[in-house]
C-alpha cells in the first residue's frame, strides 16, 4: 500500500546534513515529507510536500550499556537491529514496538526514529507503559534547521520541559528526529498465556480486569473474538488471554495462582513459551485484521467501554475487530467510508476516548478528521507550539490535522 | 541569595483593587491579604529563600480557578500555583506582586474504579490519601516522593515527581492517564482521560513537570495499580563507594530489577543510625537498601540471587530481613534521613542531580573533595539503580557566608553531574533553585526553544515566574 521512496529522497548521512537540508527548506519556505523508510505514510493524513527528507541514512546504536539499561541509536537505525542487540544481552525495548509491514504494505524495515516519532507501542503498553515512557532523551532538528536537544542519558531527568514526549506522538510535525535513547529492561526468563475462553467480550474483558487487578503482574490482556481467533496462534473460538512474563519459577507459580482465580470465568488454559511469543506478536502486529480489505482503525477508551464500542461498530457497518491494553484498544476493520469513519468517531467520542485512522485509501485520509480534533483554545495552544518548533510549517504540514 | 524579577510597580500599586477584584470570586475565607496571615506562604521545602506575596487565593473548585485566572490575567497579574508548599526547589516561592494559587482545597477524590485501574481526584489530594482510598482493596498508587504525607498529586504532577520505588513503578508522567488544566486566560481544557496514549500532541506529557510554567492543574487521572503479595528489603554493607557502585551494576545486569535500590554513604550512615538506630553498619564505606517484591517464595528466591551477587564483592555485612518488621528496621534510617541531619546540621540543602550508575564512585569521590575544599559536609543518599543522587550539604543560615558556600557548593556538584553525562535534576524539579544552572545542560537554542513553548501556552509569562528559566533573558 505503501509506495516504495520517490527517487528525490534526501538521504542526509549525519545530523549536520539534516539541519543543512532543514535549513535550506526553511530557507525556501518549502514543505518536506519527513520520514525514516517510509514504513508509516499510510497512516494519518498524506502529506503534500515537493520534497522528501529521509533519517534513514542515520544509522548506528551510538551508546549500548546494559548495567545501566540504556540503549542510544541514530534515528535511522531499524528497529530489528535494536531488538537483536538487546536480545544477545538479554534485554528487551519494554514498548513492544509493533511492526506494522502486514498492515502497511512494503518490505522496508521501519526505523527507530519512526517508531518514536509515531509513539507505537504493543500490548505490553497496559502494563509497563508506551514507548514514550521509555524514552530518556532525543536529538533533533527544528523547523529553522536548529539541533535541539531534550532529557539526556539518565534514567530520570525533570530538568527543563519535557521535549521528548511531546516530540514522541507529532509524526515529524515538530522536528526531526535524529537520535533517540531509550531505558530498556531485562527480557524476562519465561513467557505464558492464561487463555479463558467462550467468553462474551463483556465477561472476556471482566476477566482481563481480574487479571489485571491481581497481583501477578500481567503484562499483557487480550479479548479475540471467535472470527478472527483462528489467525493468532494458540486460539481458538472466543478468547480472553493473558500473558505473564518473568523468572521460570514465577510464571510456573504465578500461572496456578491466576488459573485458579480466572476459573469461575470459564475453562482455563494456558500456551507455553513459544506459542506465546508467537501469539502476542500476532496481536501486536494486528494480525486478525490485517487481510480485512478496507479501514483500520485504532480507538482507545476506558477498557470497560470496549465492548460496547464493538457492538456498536458491529451494529452501524458489521465491524470486524479484536481488543488489547485490557478492553481499551479496539482494533477495528470496516468499509473505508466516510459514513464508517463517521461512526468511528462518534462511537469513540461517546466512550469519552480517542481514534487514530490507521490505514485507508488516500482521499479518505484527507477529508476526514484522522484523529480528534481539539476544543477551540487547545488548538489554537497547538498552532503556537506548532510555531514554536516549525514556524513556517515546512515539517510534514498536515500530517495530523488538515491547514496544520 | 536568589534574585528575583522586579517587581511590577503598577501591579503593586493596584493592590487593594486586585484584592478586591479577588474577593468578588471566592468565598470569604478564600482570599488572604492580611500580612501576617500570609507569611506561611513566603516559602516552601526551601526555606532559605522567602518572599511574602502580594495576596494567596484558595478556590475550591476548577471553575473558581478559572474565574480567578481570567482576572488576574486580564489585570497582569503573575501567578505562583502552590501544592503543600513542600517542594525542594523553590518551586513555589512567591514573588512580592504575585498572587499565591494554593489548591489544597481542591481535595477531594471524585472516582475511584478498580475495573479500569484508575482514580480521578483534585490537585490538592495528598499523593497517600490517592494510596490511603484505595489499600483497603489492595491496590496504590506507584510514586512515592518522600514527602508523600503531605505533598499534592498537583504539585507532583508539576515536578513529576519520583520517589524511591520509580526503578520498578515509573515517575509520575508514567503512572497519570489525564488532567484538567486551566490556561492562563482562564480556559478549562482536559487532556487525556481514562484511557492511554489521546491521539495527537502529547500535551498530558508536556504538562507533567512543566513546573506550573504552562497552566494550571485542578485535576488528574491517575493509574492505580494491585499491591504485590509482598516486599522484603536487605541490606548489604561494602568497604568503598566503588565496591557498592559495582555491585549494583552487577545486581542490574543479572537481569533482577529490584523494585528500590538504595545508596548510603559513610557521612549518611552515620548520621542516620545516630538517629534512627537501626542498626547500620558504622564500619561500612558504602550501604545498599535492596528491596524485592512477590510472594515470600519469590522474595526468597530474587534475594537469594542478590544475596549471592553481593557476596562477590567481598562484603562487610549482608542482613536479608524475614519479616516486614525486620525490613521496616532496615528502611527505617533511609526514611529518616532528612530528619537525621537536621539533627546535626541547623540547616540543609537537598541537591538532586543524576548521574549514569557507571560514574558512581568517580563522583561520589569528586563530591568528597570538593566538600572538602568548601569546608562543609555532604552526606549522600542516592537511588542507585536510576542514578538519582542526593547530596546534603550541611550548613548554617545564620551565617550568610556558609549559605552562600552550601549554594556554591550545590551548584559544582550539580555541574559535574552534567559534565560526567547526567543532569540537574532527577524529581525535585528546577524550580527557583537551579535555574540559573540551565545553561549548563542546555544551549541558548534549546533553552529559547522551551522559551518559545512557555510563551505558547503563557504568551504574557504569568505563570510561575522566575522558576525554571535564567532570568536574565526572561522578558520582564
Amino acid at each position: 500500500m505503501t509506495a516504495p521512496l520517490a527517487g528525490e529522497a534526501m538521504v542526509p548521512g549525519d545530523e549536520a546534513g539534516v539541519a543543512a537540508v532543514v535549513r535550506a527548506a526553511y530557507a525556501a519556505a518549502e514543505p518536506l515529507l519527513v520520514l525514516g523508510n517510509g514504513t508509516k505514510r499510510g497512516i494519518l493524513r498524506p502529506v503534500q510536500a515537493a520534497r522528501v527528507l529521509s533519517v534513514g541514512g542515520l544509522t548506528g546504536i551510538t551508546l549500548y550499556s546494559p548495567q545501566e539499561l540504556v540503549l542510544s541509536a541514530r534515528a535511522g537505525t531499524s528497529v530489528a537491529e535494536l531488538n537483536a542487540a538487546v536480545a544477545a544481552k538479554g534485554q528487551q525495548i519494554t514498548g513492544e514496538i509493533p511492526d506494522f509491514s502486514r498492515l502497511l504494505g512494503g518490505t522496508a524495515p521501519q526505523t527507530l526514529g519512526g517508531a518514536v516519532a509515531a509513539n507505537l507501542s504493543g500490548p505490553r503498553r497496559v502494563a509497563w507503559g508506551a514507548t514514550r515512557d521509555h524514552l530518556l532523551g532525543v536529538r533533533a532538528v527544528n523547523g529553522t534547521g536548529e539541533v535541539i536537544r531534550s532529557g539526556g542519558r539518565v534514567l530520570k531527568n525533570v530538568t527543563g520541559l519535557d521535549l521528548c514526549k511531546l516530540l514522541a506522538g507529532s509524526h515529524g510535525t515538530l522536528a526531526v528526529l535524529t537520535e533517540i535513547t531509550l531505558k530498556v529492561l531485562p527480557a524476562p526468563e519465561r513467557r505464558a498465556t492464561l487463555v479463558v475462553r467462550g467468553l462474551d467480550p463483556v465477561k472476556g474483558v471482566a476477566a482481563l480486569s481480574a487479571a489485571l487487578g491481581s497481583p501477578y503482574g500481567v503484562s499483557a490482556a487480550a479479548y479475540v473474538p471467535a472470527a478472527f481467533s483462528l489467525r493468532v496462534p494458540g486460539l481458538h473460538g472466543a478468547s480472553a488471554l493473558v500473558r505473564l512474563e518473568d523468572f521460570a519459577t514465577f510464571v510456573a507459580y504465578r500461572s496456578e495462582r491466576l488459573r485458579a482465580e480466572l476459573a469461575p470465568f470459564g475453562q482455563v488454559d494456558v500456551l507455553d513459551d513459544a506459542t506465546t511469543q508467537e501469539a502476542w506478536a500476532a496481536l501486536r502486529d494486528a494480525a486478525p485484521l490485517v487481510d480485512e480489505p478496507g479501514a483500520i482503525w485504532r480507538v482507545s477508551v476506558r477498557p470497560s467501554a470496549g465492548p460496547r464500542v464493538a457492538a456498536v461498530l458491529e451494529r452501524m457497518f458489521d465491524a470486524c475487530w479484536f481488543l488489547d491494553w485490557g478492553g481499551g484498544l479496539v482494533w477495528i476493520a470496516g468499509p473505508a467510508t466516510e459514513d464508517a469513519h463517521d461512526a468511528v468517531c462518534t462511537a469513540a467520542r461517546e466512550a469519552g476516548g480517542s481514534w487514530t485512522l490507521m490505514r485507508a485509501p488516500k482521499a479518505l485520509r484527507a477529508s476526514v478528521e484522522v484523529i480528534p480534533p481539539e476544543p477551540a483554545p487547545l488548538a489554537a495552544i497547538a498552532r503556537r507550539v506548532k510555531a514554536a518548533f516549525d514556524p513556517r510549517g515546512i515539517l510534514n504540514p498536515g500530517r495530523m490535522r488538515a491547514g496544520e | 541569595m536568589i534574585t528575583q524579577l522586579p517587581p511590577r510597580q503598577n501591579v503593586l500599586a493596584r493592590r487593594d483593587a486586585i484584592v478586591a477584584g479577588l474577593r468578588h470570586l471566592l468565598p470569604p475565607d478564600g482570599v488572604i491579604a492580611e500580612t501576617l496571615r500570609l507569611k506561611p506562604y513566603e516559602t516552601d521545602g526551601l526555606t532559605a529563600y522567602r518572599q511574602v506575596p502580594l495576596a494567596v487565593v484558595l478556590p475550591e473548585t476548577t471553575a473558581q480557578v478559572a474565574a480567578v485566572m481570567a482576572f488576574l490575567h486580564r489585570e497582569g497579574v503573575r501567578v505562583v500555583p502552590r501544592g503543600a508548599g513542600t517542594s525542594l526547589s523553590g518551586g513555589a516561592l512567591p514573588m512580592e506582586d504575585s498572587v499565591v494559587l494554593g489548591l489544597m482545597r481542591l481535595n477531594r477524590i471524585l472516582d475511584i474504579d478498580y475495573a479500569d485501574r484508575l482514580a480521578v481526584v483534585q490537585a490538592g489530594v495528598t499523593n497517600i490519601g490517592i494510596t490511603q482510598a484505595v489499600q483497603g482493596r489492595g491496590f496504590f498508587y506507584a510514586p512515592d516522593p518522600s514527602s508523600q504525607l503531605a505533598c499534592m498529586i498537583g504539585g507532583n504532577v508539576a515536578m513529576n515527581s519520583g520517589g524511591a520505588h520509580c526503578l520498578r513503578y515509573g515517575v509520575t508522567a508514567n503512572n497519570l492517564l489525564g488532567l484538567k488544566i486551566v490556561t492562563v486566560e482562564g480556559e478549562v481544557l482536559e487532556l487525556g482521560g481514562a484511557y492511554l496514549d489521546a491521539a495527537g500532541y502529547d500535551w498530558l506529557g508536556l504538562l507533567t513537570g512543566s513546573e506550573g510554567q504552562l497552566a494550571i492543574v485542578t485535576e488528574v487521572t491517575v493509574r492505580i495499580l494491585r499491591s504485590p503479595e509482598g516486599s522484603r528489603a536487605m541490606l548489604a554493607a561494602f568497604r568503598s563507594n566503588e565496591v557498592a557502585g559495582a555491585c549494583v551494576a552487577s545486581i542490574i545486569a543479572s537481569g533482577i530489577i529490584p523494585v528500590a535500590l538504595e545508596f548510603m554513604d559513610r557521612p549518611a550512615i552515620h548520621a542516620c543510625e545516630a538517629f534512627a538506630h537501626a542498626g547500620y553498619p558504622l564500619d561500612a564505606e558504602a550501604m545498599l537498601i535492596i528491596e524485592v517484591e512477590g510472594s515470600t517464595a519469590e522474595q526468597d528466591e530474587l534475594l537469594g540471587r542478590i544475596r549471592a551477587i553481593c557476596a562477590r564483592h567481598d562484603p562487610i555485612s549482608l542482613k536479608v530481613s524475614s519479616s516486614a518488621e525486620e525490613s521496616a528496621a532496615i528502611w527505617k534510617g533511609r526514611k529518616g534521613a532528612f530528619g537525621a541531619i537536621g539533627r546535626i546540621s541547623p540547616d540543609y540543602l537537598c541537591m538532586d542531580g543524576v548521574i549514569p550508575t557507571s560514574r558512581l564512585a568517580d563522583v561520589l569521590g569528586r563530591i568528597r573533595e570538593m566538600s572538602a575544599a568548601a569546608g562543609l559536609q555532604v552526606a549522600n543518599i542516592f537511588h542507585a539503580g536510576d542514578g538519582n543522587l542526593h547530596p546534603l550539604i550541611m550548613f548554617d543560615a545564620n551565617n550568610p557566608d556558609s549559605l552562600g558556600r552550601a549554594e556554591r557548593l550545590g551548584a559544582e556538584i550539580l555541574t559535574l553531574c552534567v559534565e560526567v553525562g547526567g543532569c540537574l535534576t532527577g524529581e525535585h524539579g528546577v524550580g527557583a533553585e537551579k535555574r540559573e544552572l540551565m545553561g549548563v545542560q542546555f544551549t541558548a537554542g534549546e533553552l529559547d526553544q522551551q522559551r518559545r513553548i512557555k510563551s505558547a501556552f503563557d504568551p504574557g509569562w504569568l505563570l510561575n515566574p522566575s522558576k525554571v528559566f535564567p532570568l536574565q533573558a526572561a522578558p520582564a
